[in-house]
């Protein structure tokens, strides 16, 4: 007789002493790990709630400005740092980490329209009211000595934006006209405009950086390359948009953001249809950018929300607004793709997280890999309708949530004519416009 | 493994893994420390290096020192003077055997359906080739399982089931000859009996009140009392913490030192209970023929059925998709998920009563015992019989092992059958065992070879060697876990509590497209909701003002909208005759043109 009974030793499956780890023996035979399916979609469903319960995107407010914030820069070198220029003129250098001001600038007289970081971080530039290009050092004076630009330039006519090469010393602004500035010179070296009155914003492509985009009060966006004399083209739309933002990832896709409560995403290539629409927001947007990994970017809106987008989906993943923020003018994302800085009405800067339920400072190894897990269960199982409802989720301030139930109405009711006025015309001759193609008037070359 | 957490990288396996690897580097570095950087390259380099020796230095990017260089190139000139190079015989990864693979297997491959897009096709072929990364190292991780399954082999001649069960426990080693005992306990029996998940607790139910827990290895009683009542059934909840006893009224809930933690009158008669460890659902089937279900982390009834089947003492659940099993008097067998108030299957399976019944861990098979004395064995996916055989006493008590070994009660002998769940019927038994009185109840220890008996005398650990499972998983069950652990565990095992209402008879459904016609999914709704959210609105007309809304011109604008529909459908049904008459003009044109051709057609220029 041959016989071997199952006996184990004790010593091969505890542990050793008190300070040692636990032994944890695996056998992963799938008949001892019954319900695989059901087990998992519970624990999506646990780490979907677990995800809406940590969604405290708030992580702090600067406060200090005596008036509205009309636009907020980035160091282009300094994750920490991040300017902002307020609309009596003043603007304020700030401290991310420490939460404070370092440095506060009278710079000009009236609003600060525009702002930009020179693309080395040593100094910055801005345009106000008073019709001057001012160029500041990004080092504060020793003590006792008075804050002076380095640089001043006298324009003829209002600035409304300015914008840095991001190579080279030149740098645009635009106002009446768009204008190439050398950094060493007084007045433009280029001097564009197209029948147009006036420019809100002017923006160079990160990689094509002979490139230019502005917004014209035409309802017009136009591209410009800084080494011809005359402007590329333009595309015409329903409303005006008033900034746009590249993508630095994919710089032949930049996205503006438009009066008619919506983002436009194109592809210069292909300027008459857009590659995306994006709706949610309830009123004009404001401002737009774009995230550095350039799969994102966040909106700033009059409905006084701040909306996060992602570059190909047409609805927004994630709306942040509290009680007191009023209309966001400004907004811009951190360059560590972390967080998120919006300036708005009541003079305050907000800082967000880009991704809301995300636990901030070091993570353990556990923690990180237990992180990804739930993520990856998430993605999985989001097409659950129990999941979906859970992770679309969002609370949202009542006058946006009525708009937004108006405008669904006023949208269907449009579609519902059409559909009528199609109904009782002759075939063919009501044709059908997709959502695309119908904010586009033309394209100009 | 879907059940893979982050805990994985604490696993001790992982470690000894790691440390093997390592000592396997400094073993290769020790005999020749120049080819550590690309084995792969061994075979081609030898002839190339003596000619160029110059180039070594690029190639070998983590040597900075000019010197070591040159001092590692002379040497490696010198050593394949001396000898040449070994060239690894089983170049690359070990082979892993297909029956391995194939255990770890999660359905079909997915193929990519025609004309799907550039991202859908990458997205497949990414989780194609994830699953496969998976499968693979589950099938290799499979080798380091530390346990091998017990055996039990005879001479030559010798008939295993001959071998007694002192013999057995003579000859292993002393701590699993301890598994063999008998508990003399005559006044209260016959016995129930259930063991805890893991395999290390015991709970005796004697028929006339006494109940007991025992930490069945180290022989240790927890608690033992009489509950002064006749008990029907006794199971553990998902703890040795806790358990039921089916009692003569109502069930009770104990905790292990015997206190009464709950009366639960809503559950009364009832004869036998299972446990859906991970549902946390209590299972009681009861002589009104009611089955119920009791959500023991909550307390609440999730499901009260009535059966109208009559009394229910036959009871077991398909550990793999939580249906629990009844058998009747009628001699059929039917399976019930507590979200529907019919059974699930109703299948007959005996001429006379179903007598026990019992289902394989893998939910494949079903093994059913009935008052016309055969033993059958079924395919519960497909709902067919395998085979049956005849036992001459006819079997009281089934149970089917972790590894799939049956065992069967006939009268106060216990048989124990291998292979039962194969193609084949049955034979021989592998082993037997005399007891000293009528079999109650029968259960086998999870992750080890003892089989629990209880009978009129008392209860019987048998020695079955085979029977367990030899390697378990500590994430799920450990029996060597720790009162810490057991805590954690329990937290966790709640936070993953399937809900009920994914009980079915495919527990992978949730995981598969669905399929449903849009008009069945809209019928559902329908259902669902108590009207048609689609429905076409009745025309209301608008209240006008200025005299415009008398009886009459309301009743006009109704008129003006009633034929729309009618139009509708007019325009349709007329475009449709036109489409037909067209293609029927089309066909009859066809065969004029065909029609006119004659035989002398063909000669024509």
């Amino acid at each position: 007789m041959k016989v071997k009974v199952l006996c184990r030793n004790p010593d091969d499956y505890v542990r050793e002493t008190t300070r040692d780890i636990q032994r944890v023996p695996r056998n992963y035979d799938p008949t001892l790990h019954p319900f695989e399916v059901p087990r998992e979609y519970t624990r999506a469903l646990n780490a979907t709630k677990l995800e809406r319960v940590f969604a405290k995107p708030f992580v702090a407010s600067l406060d200090g400005h005596r008036d509205g914030i009309s636009c907020i820069v980035k160091h282009s070198k300094s994750l920490s740092t991040v300017l902002s220029g307020a609309c009596d003129g003043e603007v304020k250098v700030w401290n991310l980490p420490k939460r404070e001001c370092m440095r506060t600038v009278q710079a000009h007289e009236g609003f600060v329209r525009g702002m930009c970081s020179r693309f080395c971080g040593t100094s910055f530039f801005t345009v106000g009211d008073d019709k001057t290009i001012k160029q500041w050092n990004m080092e504060a004076p020793g003590y006792g000595v008075r804050e002076e630009p380095i640089n001043t330039i006298l324009g003829k006519a209002v600035f409304t934006g300015i914008d840095h090469h991001h190579r080279e010393g030149t740098f645009a602004t635009c106002g009446q006209t768009v204008d190439i500035w050398d950094e060493q010179r007084s007045s433009p070296i280029r001097s564009f405009s197209w029948g147009v009155d006036s420019f809100s914003c002017v923006r160079y492509n990160p990689v094509e950086t002979e490139l230019l985009a502005s917004c014209a009060s035409d309802r017009s966006v136009v591209l410009y390359d800084t080494r011809e004399s005359a402007p590329l083209r333009k595309v015409i739309m329903q409303l005006r948009s008033n900034t746009l933002c590249w993508n630095p990832m994919e710089a032949y896709y930049f996205t503006c953001a438009n009066e008619d409560y919506n983002l436009y995403t194109y592809d210069i290539r292909h300027l008459d249809v857009p590659v995306t629409v994006h709706m949610d927001h309830v009123s004009a947007v404001l401002d737009v950018d774009y995230s550095p990994t350039g799969r994102e970017f966040v909106s700033a809106s009059f409905d006084k929300t701040v909306r996060i987008f992602q570059k190909d989906k047409g609805h927004s993943r994630e709306v942040y607004h509290t009680k007191r923020m009023q209309h966001v003018i400004s907004v811009r994302w951190s360059a560590d793709n972390k967080y998120i800085m919006s300036g708005s009405d009541e003079m305050n800067i907000r800082l967000w997280k880009a991704n809301a339920s995300e636990k901030l400072g070091l993570l353990s190894t556990r923690e990180k890999a237990a992180a990804n897990y739930n993520k990856k269960l998430m993605e999985k199982f989001q097409h659950h309708p129990q999941v979906r409802r859970i992770a679309r989720h969002r609370h949202l301030p009542r006058d946006v949530l009525k708009q937004k139930r108006e405008q669904r109405e006023m949208k269907e009711a449009r579609r519902r004519k059409e559909q009528n006025v199609r109904k009782h015309s002759k075939p063919g001759s009501v044709p059908l416009v997709t959502e695309k193609e119908k904010h586009v008037v033309a394209v100009v070359e | 493994m879907a059940a893979a957490t982050p805990e994985d990288s604490s696993s001790t396996h992982v470690e000894k893994k790691s440390k093997q690897k390592l000592s396997k580097r400094y073993w290769e570095e020790s005999k020749n420390p120049e080819q550590k950087s690309k084995p792969e390259e061994e075979p081609s380099k030898p002839e190339e290096e003596p000619s160029k020796p110059e180039e070594e230095p690029s190639k070998d990017v983590q040597i900075q020192n000019a010197a070591t260089v040159k001092e590692r190139s002379f040497k490696r000139k010198k050593g394949e003077s001396d000898q040449p190079v070994k060239e690894d015989p089983f170049p690359g990864q070990a082979p892993i055997p297909t029956e391995r693979l194939q255990k770890f297997r999660r359905g079909e491959k997915h193929k990519t359906p025609a004309g799907a897009g550039r991202k859908l096709k990458e997205a497949i072929v990414f989780s194609e080739s994830v699953s496969e990364l998976a499968q693979k190292q589950a099938a290799r991780y499979d080798l380091l399982l530390p346990e091998d399954a017990g055996f039990l082999e005879g001479d030559d001649g010798e008939d295993t089931s001959t071998i007694s069960q002192d013999d057995i426990a003579d000859a292993v080693d002393i701590t699993s000859g301890s598994k063999y005992f008998n508990l003399d306990l005559s006044q209260f029996g016959p016995y129930r009996l259930d063991y805890s998940r893991n395999g290390r607790h015991l709970l005796l139910g004697g028929r006339r009140g006494h109940v007991a827990c025992i930490d069945w290895q180290s022989k240790e009683l927890m608690c033992e009392m009489n509950v002064m009542e006749t008990v029907n059934d006794v199971k553990w909840l998902h703890t040795e913490a806790m358990f039921a006893v089916a009692q003569k009224k109502w069930l009770y809930i104990y905790d292990s030192k015997g206190v009464e933690l709950h009366c639960v009158k809503k559950f009364n008669d009832v004869l036998k209970m299972q446990f859906l460890p991970y549902h946390f659902l209590l299972a009681t089937a009861s002589a009104t023929g009611f089955l119920q279900y009791l959500d023991v982390s909550v307390g609440k009834e999730v499901a009260g059925i009535g059966t109208k089947l009559g009394r229910l003492d036959v009871m077991a659940q398909n550990p793999y998709n939580a249906v629990v099993h009844l058998g009747h008097a009628n001699g059929t067998v039917s399976l019930w998920s507590p979200n529907q108030r019919e059974p699930l299957v109703k299948m007959l399976c005996h001429r006379g009563a179903v007598r026990s019944l019992t289902v394989d861990k893998t939910g494949m098979h079903m093994v059913t015992s009935g008052l016309d004395r055969k033993l059958k064995v079924y395919d519960i996916r497909a709902f067919k019989p395998l085979h049956s055989c005849f036992l001459p006493a006819g079997a009281s008590c089934l149970s089917l092992s972790q590894k799939g070994l049956l065992s069967a009660a006939t009268g106060d002998v216990v048989q124990v059958y291998k292979n039962a769940c194969g193609s084949s019927t049955l034979s021989k038994p592998y082993m037997a065992h005399r007891l000293r009185g009528q079999v109650c109840g029968l259960a086998y220890c999870p992750f080890e070879d003892v089989l629990g008996i209880g009978h009129d005398q008392g209860f019987t650990s048998m020695i079955v060697p085979g029977a367990g499972e030899p390697n378990f998983d500590a994430l799920d069950t450990n029996p060597y876990r720790s009162f810490k652990q057991r805590q954690e565990w329990e937290v966790k095992a709640l936070l993953e509590k399937v809900q009920p209402e994914l009980i079915g008879l495919d527990p992978g459904q949730l995981g598969k497209v669905d399929r449903a016609s849009f008009e069945q999914r809209h019928k559902e709704r329908v259902e669902a909701l108590g009207f048609d959210p689609l429905a076409k609105e009745k025309f209301k007309p608008i209240k006008k003002k200025k005299g415009r809304s008398s009886a009459g011109s309301v009743e006009k604008r109704k008129r003006k909208v009633a034929h729309e529909d009618q139009r509708d459908v007019i325009r349709q049904s007329v475009q449709e005759k036109m489409q037909r008459q067209k293609e029927v003009e089309e066909k009859s044109k066809e065969k004029r043109e065909l029609g006119m051709k004659t035989t002398l057609d063909r000669f024509r220029k």
